[in-house]
C-alpha cells in the first residue's frame, strides 16, 4: 500500500511553498524528511496527511484520491504525531491515547471495552503503562511524545507521520523513538518522520527525503542521499563525516 | 478513566439539594422545610392538602417557578461555558464570548424601547443572541486563517462592541423615566419576574441544547485538542465546531432572554464543575448542570433575601465572581499554558 504525492504544489492561499513535488510512502518502510528551517517540510507533511489541500497536483492512498476519504476513513488508515504541546484541560494520560480511537466509533459513541483495550496493549508496548492515570499536563515533554506515540498505535493505522519526533527529547528518549519507529516498520507501518538532525535519519530510515526551499535535492535510499555534498548543499553549511573505526558506520557533525 | 466521578457528583447533588431547601423555605414569608416537602408530595400524589392556601401560593406559584428559572439558567450558563471553554481550549472564556449575551442585550432593549411587550421582549433577546451570534460565525468563517478560532473569538469581541454600541445608543435615546430604568433592570439580570409561563420557552432550548452537547459528549473531549490534531485523529472539525456553538448559543439565549445579563456563572462554575470530576465531558456536562443550578439558585435566593430591595443578580454574581476569577489567574499559570 501506498501513500503519494504526484507533481503536488504545496503551500497556503497566499504562499506557495514548493512547487511539482513528488512523493511516496510505502507500508514497511521508514522515509526522513530533512530540509533546513522553511524549506517545507511541515507543510509536505500535512499535505500529506490531509490537513493542508494541495494547491495543485494529487495525493493519493491505497490508488483512491486523499480528498476522496471522509475524515474518519482517513484517520483510520495515517495517524499524526504532531510535537508535543502543553494541552489545556488535565485529561489523564489514558484518555489522552484513547482519543486515537475516535476514528472507530460514530459521531455520538464513547470509547468501548475493545477500544480501551486497544490503548492499553498501545501503552503497554511503549512502556508507558503506569502512566496511564497520570494528569497528560503533569507529565515530562519525553513522556508526552511516547503518549502521543501510543495514541498513534492505538488509532490502527497503516502509515504514522511524525512531525520531529525527538525534537526536544532527551538522548536517551531520542533513542527510545527511533527504536519505535524501526519497529513500526517492521510491523508492516509506512513511517515518515521530519527531522534536524540527519544521524536520526541515519539510525532509523530506509530513505531520505531532501529538501531545500520547496525543491526535492534529493531522494532515495539512505546511502545514496545523505551523502557530505547533499547535506552541504540542503544546510549551505560545511558537514564533517565520521566514521567509526571498528564498523565503518557513518556519522555527520555540523561545521 | 483516571478517579471516580462519585464523589464530585455527589458534591454537585448537595449544592443543589441545599439550594433548594434555601430557596423555598427563606424570604418575606419563611415556610418550614416539612411543609414544602408535604405539599410536594401530596401534589405529586394528587391529594389534597392541610396548609393554608396563602403557604401553596407561595410555594406553587411564587417560589416554585422561580426556583425552576434559577435552576435552569444557572444550568445553561454553566453547560455553554463548559462547551465553549473546551471549544476555545481557553479556561478563561464565558458563555457571552461570541456575542451570544450582546446580541441578546441589543433585541431586548430594542423590545423595551418599542414597548413590545413581555414576551415580545423575550423573543427578541433570544433572536438577538442567535443572530448575534451566527454573525459572529458566517463573518469568522469567511477570513482565511490558520487559526479558525482565534478568528472567531476576535470576531466575536468586535462584533459585541458594536452591539454594545447598540445598547448605549438605545439607553441614550429611551425615555429616562420609564424605558431606562427597566433597561438598566434587564441589562443587571433578575430573576424576580420569572413566573410559570416563561418555564416552556426555557426549559425547552435549554433541554435541546444540553442534550445535543451531551450525545456529542467524547468528540468535544477530542474537539479540546488543537484543530489540526483533531482532524487527523478523525473528527471533522467543521460542522461539529457549528453543531457545540449552535448548541451552546441556544442554551445562552433562552437562558439571557429569561434572566436578562447574569455573568460570572458561566465563566467561574465550569471551573468548580471541572475540579470535582475532572475534565472528561461525559461527566463534566451533567456535573457542570447540577452545580451550576444549585449555585444560581443560592445566588438567587441570597438576591432577594439579603436587603429589603431585591440585589440585581448581575452585581452579585460579580461580587462573588471577581474575587474568584483572580484566584483562578493566578492559579492557572500554574497549569495552563
Amino acid at each position: 500500500m501506498k501513500l503519494e504525492g504526484r507533481a503536488v504544489t504545496i503551500g497556503y492561499r497566499d504562499r506557495v511553498v514548493g512547487s511539482k513535488l513528488n512523493v511516496a510512502l510505502a507500508t514497511g518502510e521508514v522515509l526522513a524528511l530533512l530540509g533546513p528551517n522553511g524549506s517545507g517540510k511541515t507543510t509536505l507533511l500535512k499535505t500529506l496527511l490531509g490537513l493542508i489541500a494541495p494547491l495543485d497536483g494529487e495525493i493519493h492512498l491505497d490508488g483512491r484520491k486523499l480528498d476522496a476519504y471522509s475524515a474518519r476513513e482517513r484517520a483510520r488508515m495515517i495517524a499524526y504525531v504532531p510535537q508535543s504541546h502543553a494541552p489545556t484541560f488535565a485529561f489523564p494520560v489514558e484518555s489522552i491515547v484513547l482519543m486515537g480511537r475516535t476514528a472507530h466509533g460514530n459521531l455520538f459513541s464513547r470509547p468501548n471495552e475493545h477500544d480501551r483495550a486497544a490503548a492499553t496493549a498501545a501503552l503497554e508496548r511503549l512502556g508507558i503503562a503506569h502512566l496511564a492515570a497520570r494528569p497528560y499536563t503533569m507529565i515530562s515533554g519525553g513522556e508526552r511524545q511516547l503518549v502521543l506515540l501510543a495514541r498513534a498505535l492505538a488509532q490502527d493505522p497503516r502509515f504514522v507521520v511524525l512531525d520531529e519526533p525527538t525534537a526536544s527529547l532527551d538522548f536517551g528518549n531520542q533513542g527510545k523513538i527511533m527504536d519505535e519507529i524501526v519497529r513500526l516498520a517492521e510491523s508492516g507501518h509506512g513511517v515518515l518522520f521530519t527531522t534536524h538532525d540527519p544521524n536520526h535519519a541515519l539510525r532509523a530510515a530506509d530513505r531520505a527525503y531532501l529538501l531545500r526551499d520547496g525543491t526535492r535535492i534529493a531522494d532515495g535510499p539512505i546511502s545514496a542521499t545523505l551523502t557530505r555534498d547533499n547535506l552541504e548543499a540542503i544546510y549551505r553549511a560545511p558537514v564533517r563525516v565520521l566514521v567509526d573505526a571498528k564498523d565503518g558506520t557513518n556519522a555527520f557533525l555540523p561545521g | 478513566m483516571g478517579r471516580s466521578a462519585a464523589p464530585g457528583m455527589l458534591i454537585a447533588c448537595l449544592v443543589l439539594a441545599a439550594g433548594f431547601a434555601l430557596a423555598f423555605t427563606v424570604g418575606r414569608y419563611p415556610i418550614d422545610l416539612a411543609d414544602v416537602a408535604s405539599l410536594l408530595t401530596a401534589k405529586l400524589a394528587g391529594s389534597p392538602t392541610s396548609l393554608p392556601p396563602a403557604v401553596e401560593n407561595v410555594i406553587l406559584q411564587v417560589r416554585g417557578p422561580r426556583v425552576l428559572a434559577a435552576v435552569l439558567v444557572g444550568a445553561a450558563l454553566t453547560v455553554a461555558g463548559t462547551a465553549f471553554q473546551g471549544l476555545f481550549r481557553n479556561p478563561l472564556v464565558s458563555p457571552d464570548i461570541l456575542g451570544a449575551s450582546s446580541g441578546a442585550a441589543l433585541g431586548a432593549v430594542l423590545g423595551i424601547y418599542f414597548s413590545v411587550g413581555v414576551f415580545g421582549i423575550q423573543t427578541l433577546a433570544f433572536a438577538g443572541g442567535l443572530v448575534a451570534v451566527a454573525a459572529v460565525y458566517a463573518i469568522g468563517s469567511t477570513i482565511p486563517a490558520r487559526d479558525p478560532i482565534l478568528v472567531l473569538v476576535l470576531t466575536g469581541i468586535v462584533v459585541g462592541s458594536l452591539l454594545g454600541a447598540g445598547v448605549g445608543l438605545i439607553k441614550y435615546l429611551a425615555d429616562p423615566y420609564n424605558q431606562l430604568p427597566a433597561i438598566t433592570f434587564w441589562l443587571l439580570g433578575s430573576l424576580a419576574a420569572s413566573g410559570p409561563s416563561d418555564l416552556i420557552p426555557l426549559l425547552g432550548p435549554v433541554a435541546i441544547g444540553t442534550l445535543v452537547l451531551l450525545a456529542l459528549r467524547w468528540r468535544m473531549n477530542v474537539m479540546s485538542l488543537p484543530d489540526e490534531e483533531a482532524r487527523a485523529l478523525g473528527v471533522a472539525t467543521g460542522p461539529l465546531r457549528i453543531a457545540i456553538v449552535a448548541a451552546a448559543t441556544l442554551v445562552t439565549s433562552a437562558s439571557v432572554a429569561t434572566a436578562g445579563i447574569i455573568g460570572w456563572v458561566g465563566l467561574v462554575v465550569p471551573h468548580l464543575a471541572r475540579a470535582l470530576v475532572g475534565p472528561d465531558f461525559a461527566r463534566l456536562v451533567p456535573t457542570a448542570a447540577i452545580l451550576g443550578g444549585g449555585f444560581l439558585l443560592l445566588i438567587d435566593t441570597l438576591a432577594r433575601t439579603a436587603a429589603a430591595v431585591e440585589i440585581p443578580l448581575g452585581i452579585l454574581t460579580a461580587v462573588l465572581g471577581t474575587p474568584f476569577f483572580i484566584w483562578l489567574l493566578a492559579s492557572v499559570g500554574r497549569t495552563w499554558s
